[in-house]
């Protein structure tokens, strides 16, 4: 497992990666937001939070459909199945290392990205704590989605489809979270909370559900 | 007859037996269950018009009748899908997969009846067509999963693949169904709680009660009919496949044979 981290470390820090393309897309979404809704300073910090959720939604929905298929093209999946470490565990890792290439750079330069929108210092921070519990729910949640579309050949519009609508909780619970973080009555913890809890149930079914539809297609 | 022949032609054949008994019972019970659906479609309807005007709703409310019982489907048909999708994991069994494929268009079409229903009711009673709110927000979410799925079978080509790993996405996708039963519950929603599938017995008027109750187990029998007529026609397109390929082959070995 620790060689399998090493080697899709590595992999996704060579060329062609996209490590540093999923964060470039992530700038380019935040950065058209304000020419698409203008560049009102108020109302551009009211919705924040909500840009930069979406920019991470899409930037890591981005990185999805490589996740198995370079694999299956080179066979290396293939050694997966046979190999006595358990296929959940390795789709775990796999997982795993997609969010420490995508979502932690994604949490990392939120508040960066958030000074652009104008945010406060409490909704940067809340953002920032969000994304970070938030995002690995995406990488669980899209290794099951990638795991079902690896044996098409164009899988990836059709991943997004199947990804989003589990990924939507997270979105409504993380922008809720920011927003209950500005706003004075509501409460940040029970939203917030909520994020982490869905990011862990996904850690442990997400690998699961993977590994018998990457076993199913191979069959 | 090439090796590829002799190892195709008996599975074709045993995954024709059991299918084979399913329509000849389809034969028989489509008609009684044809009869019966419109018969209780009938009635319900009746009773669904005859029904005194609500003293808050006037007659919006008899949207209520057309719309519970299509939510009620549209939440049937994905057991029904999860139950396929486990029948296909777990016996392997290739009428699982024909009747988890057939309910997806259904389901997609009553839950679309469902929003659509909601959002006529919702304009008089709330004064608007959408709000997202828990409840609908997770039927919406329902109605992408279906057409998700829909998408996903159709864009593989061999179908005992594509059964199996769309089995792993219904049941990944199933996660959902929990959340819209219980989401007037879990949030404060403008959609009102459950009035009829509770424990402490139905909150609704029996004058209400009834009519609701038949049109469901009208909805219920309309379901059936048209599963089955699906899932007939699925396994006589499976069947044509199979015909077709026999035929392309037996067209090739008999060009190798002239020359």
């Amino acid at each position: 497992m620790i060689a399998l981290l090493k080697r899709d470390l590595k992999l996704s820090f060579r060329s062609g990666g996209g490590a540093a393309i999923a964060l470039l897309f992530y700038f380019a979404v935040v950065v058209s937001m304000p020419f698409a809704i203008g560049p009102d300073p108020i109302l551009l910090s009211t919705i924040g939070g909500a840009t930069l959720w979406i920019g991470a939604l899409l930037a890591s929905l981005l990185g999805l459909e490589r996740l198995f298929q370079s694999d299956a093209e080179d066979g290396s999946l293939d050694q997966m199945l046979i190999s006595p470490t358990p296929l959940a565990a390795q789709v775990f890792t796999k997982s795993f290392v997609h969010w420490l290439v995508t979502g932690l750079p994604l949490t990392l330069m939120a508040p960066v990205f958030g000074l652009f929108l104008g945010m406060s210092q409490n909704a940067l921070l809340a953002s920032m704590a969000t994304l970070a519990v938030g995002t690995p729910a995406i990488s669980f949640i899209g290794a099951v989605g990638a795991a079902i579309t690896v044996s098409l050949s164009r899988g990836g519009l059709l991943l997004s489809v199947l990804v989003m609508p589990m990924c939507i909780p997270v979105l409504i619970f993380g922008v809720g979270a920011v927003r209950a973080a500005v706003t004075e009555p509501d409460p940040f913890l029970p939203p917030f909370l909520l994020v982490a809890a869905i990011s862990l149930f996904f850690a442990v079914i997400g690998p699961f559900a993977s590994a018998l539809a990457l076993r199913q297609g191979a069959s | 007859m090439t090796i590829a022949d002799t190892q195709n032609l008996p599975r074709g054949l045993t995954a024709l037996a059991n299918p084979t008994r399913f329509l000849a019972l389809v034969r028989v019970v489509l008609p009684v269950l044809t009869i019966i659906t419109i018969g209780l479609l009938a009635i319900g309807l009746w009773l669904g018009f005859s029904v005194p005007d609500d003293y808050q709703q006037g007659r919006t409310v008899r949207i209520m009748f057309v719309h519970v019982p299509s939510v009620w489907m549209a939440m049937g048909a994905y057991m029904v899908m999860v139950s396929g999708a486990l029948g296909v994991l777990v016996w392997r069994h290739p009428l699982a997969d024909v009747a988890a494929r057939a309910a997806a268009p259904l389901g997609a079409c009553f839950t679309f009846l469902g929003l659509a229903t909601g959002s006529i009711w919702g304009r008089p009673m709330w004064g608007t067509w959408w709000v997202w709110d828990a409840r609908l927000t997770s039927f919406l979410i329902l109605f992408i999963i279906y057409l998700g799925l829909i998408a996903l079978w159709n864009s593989m080509e061999e179908p005992a693949k594509s059964a199996r790993i769309a089995a792993v996405a219904i049941l990944v996708g199933a996660i959902n169904i929990p959340i819209i039963k219980f989401s007037v519950d879990w949030f404060t929603t403008l959609h009102q709680p459950a009035s009829v599938l509770r424990t402490d017995g139905p909150k609704l008027a029996p004058e209400f009660l009834y009519p609701l109750l038949t049109m469901g187990l009208a909805f219920l029998f309309l379901f059936l009919t048209l599963h089955l007529m699906a899932m007939r026609n699925e396994i006589l397109r499976r069947q044509i496949r199979t015909l077709q390929r026999k035929a392309a082959r037996e067209i090739r070995s008999a060009n190798k044979a002239s020359t």
